[in-house]
């Protein structure tokens, strides 16, 4: 099987998907490049961007700060960001450094890698993309480079089509290569392999449907950009038939070369051989820096802050998704006119020719390329390429054409489509034909629930993609940061309160990027009356004015604006970074510091008492710290403290000169590293003859406070018990008769104000609390909770926790403790979110303080940190076409910087309910109900939140039976966005947060609210609906590729008891943790294979570990382990559960399609809806 | 002695139109952004108790004195004041909470109650000025 090398864009793990694709399509060719034209604009550019992949291979100590950041220097270029030296340097961490190194260098010493291997090649062509013109970020593909036979002059110069795409190709191709070679050399060099997760799919697919290979293989390769679009058309067309001849002959032999990266040639070498040689080359050109300063002054890349991830740069992910997307939508609608991007003028006030262009044809990588925490499914590709090719349904009008496009080719792998797989493979197999005869958007198309078996697809669900005309989709923040419950926002609110949906956006602004222009300029333009930063979806009326397009008012563009440092060219304000991208982060000035930045204080406030002692937990928690503490983020101004207590409070004095820690205070850290060490190996036998009892926690909490209050930072309390004594002390709350009851459940809320006073007053000193609670008691979480809440803290929950009779929990706090220690940080943090003039928020989730209407004020901001906003709409949004909503970040980094990230999404309006409808992302709208329950649950009770959830399914399923469908069917129709809605929300039923019936501890339900609240969507959905997997029979078909692994990518099951077979072994992930299930006949070969015991029989009890066997199986069950790991903050837990342990009943009650006792089944859940509605 | 009665109860209302003035202020200060929602929420709770009080005098005095028409007027009100500060929940740091006030539009009910409000104080106003005016005329 033909490999296809990619890097997964992931937030946290640092890992590599390989793929293996189906190898008999793909032929390989002769990785030889052709030279293009040199665009010397972007050379610099390219330079920098590319240089990124090097800095991925920066050693994993750098990995909190890893990510990779362009720098935009204002006006003049800015020697001294240069003038640090490169880092990729493999032993140096660059992610650490804070001087802007200029990872890049000049492109020319380049020139002899890329020559050299065929790998190097290979990695070029996958990894090069985008349009120079267009897109700052966008490589340009030299897949074609690769391909010996295939040349952008094959094309039929007749065609329209054919010239639009060679006029641009040619020289992006020029530029992009030379400039991006080096990187990508070194992002090849690197294990990982290029494709993209989707376009795995999409082989897979491909291969079922029996389609040619090239066509669908195309798509997986980022390289031809432009051209990809048409080479889909081409072979499909062909075979579909509508599409236009000329076109048609000139695609396949360039579909052919995009294939090549993904043929098993070019990707053996790179894997075999390494980031070794990655790294190599980019420390290669260390002397160049200085010049490159010279040159290329203006752009640098910077791996500052961002990401911890030494991932491959997801920009090329995406753009292959995009690619993909090209491809296949070219395949359904050949025929169809080209749409020629006509709002951008609108848009943009001005026709900026190579905008249109690259719009038209390149598929530019993405404006914001993030990496997806998890690995690729779920990066919907928030920017689509090639929509062009897809939309033209000849016989719609054109304005539905654009609405229509995206939703209705089951084909495409992206988007809407993606979601279900078994259409895609059925449309691709029908071909454009199908489609036409059927106008409807795929989205839309009715499904029967109470007919239709299996809603669920087996492939992850991904966001639906707006439905923008192409500029804007490939400007669009992406959905992993930014996602609404509605991809099309209703015109008004009554057209709202009609489709019974919630409005509402998905927030993860902090998360880990790879990839994250920085821009340092005097000025940071903003609008003058709505303060709105400015972003790529605002208009310029002229070269001097533009318009905001959150509050319309027209603002000056300010002289430094004018220079645009990517091109070094004046008078071009619309290809500035900030205008180009939607996801960017400012350097900000003094104007927005109220102080001087603060510095990194960390404090610990540690439970000592008998209790805590008698767990053990001060072993881990030192030793965590001692490995990690040269990891915490901080410069050298860090301070850290310690503060321990049981029914009295300890501090202690790390003084200079001491040769042991006294009791005493709080220092800083700087040459105390010593004196901390020897307290840290101290403390955990300092009491271990306690008999102290009591826990002091609230007094504890208000020296913290007052020892924070003048810096602020970052509070850490471990707690394991009920606080007894002093303020803030509290009663045990829980009736254990009342744990399974399905009528009241009370005590959800918090038992004082006290912590909640608290938290505020800490919050007004910049101080956050996250709180590590380690009981095996009821503690009454709901209440202490609050300190975290309020204060913008994190909470840990480790229930009946015990370091040597619990020894997976003590695991899993190890593994959460170095995550938490050495992750990004941010401090005195304040986040604003607007929006268009007529939208407005009204309810804010998430662990904050909201200080004004729009104002959250976060004393702490963390890469896992979500948050979500209800909002509804107040004036009618009737003449507009488009809305924004923009969030911005404003920080303090962990070396003092003051920054400001801001995210900016834009949507289309929609004036009919059908269009509404269509555009559900049933993922966000499912996290945005979880919120609204748990709100609902506090304040009112968990009965009214039930009813509420059951409601929204019973009102919009009716709402839109009554109004879009046509069809008079007995079942229960919905459309497709909205098919897997009420799965979805009878799993939230049963989720710990919200079930009845079940016997579920205070504490545990406090925490799943708690989580619900202040999860990223990605990992919140793993929550409300585990994924579960077929384990005993992992084939490497459509595996894909990280870190030299060979990670296998089974089918997702639907959660049932009928899919688990006595002969199988299944794993669920529930997010936080992963169950293995082994069924009573399962084969031994995988019991002693992948468990290493001899029979079923003889498998123990309690399994929390896979041995590591050298066995082809259980390397593969162990690689799918380790990725589906690394793709999240925390480590989960592994249970291995026999089908006759007593444990099983925990990895039952996940299987939420099942009936249980007190809860329905989902066809009875459905009939239940189906009655509902009929009343 | 009805004179009194109508002179005090006038006093007070005058407090309490003066209070749901203040109320409406400190409000749309907050609404305006011109004050942090911890502040306006502790300055506001501190008036949540002397408003209640002194609308239940009114309201038993009413009661005391057989005024039955202007005890009937007053008690949905003044039964209002009381079940608001007994729900609170027990976590809240007052009728107005901080963290609370931005959600769910309860920054806009509160305007509005404290609208309502000032428009029964007034209507009870001139009521008791009428009152009083007869009260001192018939004596």
């Amino acid at each position: 099987p033909a490999q296809s090398q990619m890097q997964v864009p992931s937030g946290y793990g640092l890992h590599h998907q390989n793929y293996v694709a189906p190898s008999g399509h793909y032929s390989q060719g002769p990785g030889k490049m052709t030279a293009s034209p040199l665009d010397g604009q972007c050379n610099d550019y390219y330079s920098g961007l590319y240089t990124l992949p090097v800095q991925k291979l920066a050693p994993p100590s750098a990995a909190s700060h890893a990510g990779v950041q362009q720098v935009y220097c204002g006006g003049s270029p800015a020697p001294p960001l240069l003038g640090a030296p490169p880092g990729p340097v493999p032993g140096a961490a660059l992610a650490a450094s804070h001087v802007y190194t200029s990872a890049s260098q000049p492109y020319p010493s380049f020139v002899n890698y890329y020559s050299s291997p065929a790998v190097y090649t290979a990695n070029s062509s996958a990894a090069s993309q985008g349009f120079p013109a267009t897109c700052h970020y966008s490589v340009s593909t030299v897949s074609n480079a690769v391909h010996p036979s295939v040349s952008y002059s094959s094309l039929p110069p007749g065609d329209p089509y054919t010239r639009v795409f060679t006029s641009q190709s040619a020289p992006a191709a020029g530029p992009g290569r030379e400039g991006s070679f080096p990187g990508q050399s070194t992002a090849l060099s690197h294990p990982s392999t290029l494709a993209s997760p989707p376009s795995q799919q999409h082989h897979q697919q491909q291969s079922l449907s029996g389609y040619s290979a090239l066509s669908w293989s195309a798509p997986g390769l980022p390289p031809a950009q432009d051209s990809l679009a048409r080479n889909h058309a081409g072979p499909l067309a062909s075979a579909n038939s509508p599409a236009g001849s000329g076109m048609q002959n000139v695609p396949p032999p360039r579909s052919i070369p995009t294939a090549l990266p993904g043929a098993p040639s070019t990707r053996a070498p790179p894997a075999g051989k390494h980031p070794r040689e990655s790294v190599a080359l980019g420390a290669q050109p260390p002397e160049l820096p200085p010049q490159r300063g010279m040159q290329y002054g203006d752009y640098v890349n910077n791996q500052a802050s961002s990401a911890p991830t030494p991932l491959s740069s997801t920009s090329d992910d995406e753009e292959e998704e995009e690619d993909e997307e090209a491809g296949v939508d070219s395949s359904s609608t050949t025929s169809s006119a080209s749409p020629v991007p006509n709002s951008y003028d609108a848009l943009e006030g001005g026709s900026y020719p190579d905008m249109h262009s690259s719009s038209a044809s390149s598929p530019a990588p993405d404006p914001a390329p993030d990496p997806d925490p998890v690995p690729a499914p779920t990066a919907p590709p928030s920017v689509r390429m090639a929509r062009p090719f897809g939309h033209g349904y000849p016989t719609l009008q054109p304005g539905y054409q654009n609405a229509a496009t995206p939703l209705t080719s089951g084909v495409q792998p992206s988007g809407p489509a993606a979601t279900y797989p078994g259409m895609n493979q059925l449309s691709s197999s029908l071909g454009g034909l199908s489609l036409q005869s059927s106008p409807q958007p795929e989205s839309l198309r009715p499904v029967n629930l109470t007919q239709e078996r299996d809603v669920l697809p087996s492939t992850p669900v991904w966001a639906p993609v707006p439905n923008l005309n192409l500029d804007l989709k490939k400007l669009n923040c992406s959905p992993d940061s930014f996602r609404c419950t509605l991809t099309n926002i209703p015109q008004t609110q009554a057209l709202l309160n009609k489709a019974k949906l919630p409005l509402g956006l998905l927030l993860h602004p902090f998360r880990d990027l790879t990839q994250l222009p920085v821009i340092t300029s005097n000025t940071i333009v903003r609008c003058r009356s709505c303060r709105t930063y400015i972003n790529p979806f605002v208009s310029f009326i002229d070269q001097r004015r533009w318009k905001c397009n959150l509050c319309y008012r027209v603002n000056d563009v300010p002289e430094e604006f004018m220079y645009n440092p990517l091109t070094r060219s004046y008078g071009e304000p619309h290809k500035r970074p900030e205008v180009q991208n939607s996801t960017v982060e400012f350097i900000a000035s003094s104007d927005y510091m109220l102080r001087p930045p603060q510095p990194a204080v960390y404090l610990f406030v540690l439970d000592v008492s008998h209790n805590a002692v008698e767990a053990g937990y001060l072993t881990v928690l030192c030793q965590s710290l001692l490995e990690h503490l040269d990891k915490l983020p901080g410069d050298s101004r860090t301070r850290i403290g310690f503060m321990t207590f049981d029914s009295t409070i300890h501090f202690y004095s790390l003084q200079e000169g001491l040769s042991q820690p006294q009791m005493l205070i709080v220092s800083d850290i700087d040459g105390k590293n010593i004196l901390i060490k020897v307290l840290l190996n101290a403390l955990p036998n300092m009491f271990t003859n306690t008999r102290e009892t009591h826990s002091a926690l609230g007094p504890a909490l208000q020296a913290a406070f007052k020892l924070m209050s003048p810096t602020g930072g970052r509070v850490s309390v471990f707690q394991t018990q009920l606080p007894s004594l002093g303020a803030g002390l509290l009663q045990s709350r829980e009736d254990p008769n009342q744990r399974s009851s399905t009528k009241v459940v009370q005590h959800l809320g918090p038992a004082t104000d006290f912590y909640k006073k608290l938290a505020l007053d800490c919050s007004g000193q910049q101080t956050a609390v996250d709180l590590f609670l380690l009981s095996s008691q009821y503690s009454d979480l709901a209440s202490l909770a609050c300190m975290s809440k309020y204060s913008a803290g994190c909470i840990y929950y480790y229930p009946s926790f015990h370091c040597t009779l619990n020894p997976s929990q003590a695991e899993k706090l190890q593994k959460d403790l170095k995550r938490y220690l050495t992750r990004k940080i941010g401090f005195e943090a304040v986040m604003r979110i607007r929006c268009t003039k007529g939208l407005s928020m009204h309810t804010f989730h998430g662990n904050f303080f909201v200080r004004s209407t729009d104002l959250l004020s976060l004393a702490n901001i963390n890469p896992d940190a979500g948050f979500a906003v209800q909002l509804s709409i107040e004036e009618n949004l009737t003449d507009t076409s488009l809305v924004c909503f923009q969030t911005a970040l404003l920080y303090t980094s962990s070396k003092g910087e003051r920054r400001i990230r801001v995210h900016t999404l834009c949507l289309p309006v929609v004036s009919s309910l059908a269009e509404v409808y269509a555009g559900v992302d049933v993922q966000a709208a499912i996290c945005l109900l979880a919120n609204m329950a748990v709100d609902r649950s506090i304040s009112s009770s968990l009965s009214d939140a039930r009813d509420a959830l059951v409601n929204a399914v019973v009102d919009s399923l009716s709402a839109y039976g009554s109004t879009v469908s046509n069809f008079q069917h007995s079942g229960l129709i919905a459309p497709a966005s909205l098919k897997l809605f009420p799965l979805y929300v009878l799993a939230l039923l049963k989720q710990k947060a919200f079930r009845t019936g079940t016997s579920t501890r205070l504490d545990d339900r406090v925490y799943a609210m708690c989580q619900i609240k202040s999860q990223p969507l990605v990992h919140l959905m793993k929550m409300i609906h585990p994924n579960l997997y077929r384990v005993d029979r992992l084939t490497d078909e459509g595996a894909i590729h990280v870190n030299d692994r060979v990670v296998p990518q089974p089918p997702l099951q639907k959660l049932s008891a009928e899919k688990l077979t006595r002969e199988g072994a299944f794993l669920m992930d529930c997010g936080s943790v992963f169950y293995i299930w082994i069924g009573k006949g399962c084969n031994n070969n995988f019991i002693e294979d992948v468990l290493g015991y001899p029979n079923f029989a003889s498998v123990p009890q309690k399994m929390t570990h896979l041995p590591e066997l050298d066995t082809l199986s259980s390397e593969r069950t162990r690689s799918f382990l380790t990725w589906l790991r690394d793709s999240r903050p925390l480590s989960p837990v592994l249970y291995v559960v026999k089908d006759e342990s007593p444990a099983k009943t925990e990895f039952f009650q996940h299987l939420v399609e099942d009936r249980t006792e007190a809860a329905f089944s989902y066809h009875e859940f459905l009939v239940h809806v189906q009655q509902q509605i009929c009343k | 002695m009805e004179a009194v009665v109508f002179i005090f109860s006038l006093l007070d209302c005058c407090a309490l139109i003066f209070l749901s003035v203040y109320f409406i202020i400190t409000l749309s200060d907050l609404e305006c952004d011109y004050i942090n929602a911890r502040s306006c929420c502790s300055k506001l709770n501190k008036w949540v108790i002397p408003e209640m009080i002194g609308h239940s005098i009114v309201s038993v005095l009413m009661l005391v004195s057989l005024h039955w028409f202007i005890f009937l007027l007053n008690l949905p009100v003044a039964t209002w004041n009381i079940y608001r500060f007994i729900m609170v929940p027990s976590g809240n740091m007052g009728v107005f909470d901080p963290t609370e006030i931005h959600n769910r539009g309860q920054l806009k009910s509160h305007m509005k109650e404290a609208m309502i409000k000032l428009g029964f104080h007034l209507l009870c106003f001139f009521m008791y000025l009428y009152s009083m005016i007869l009260a001192l005329i018939n004596d």
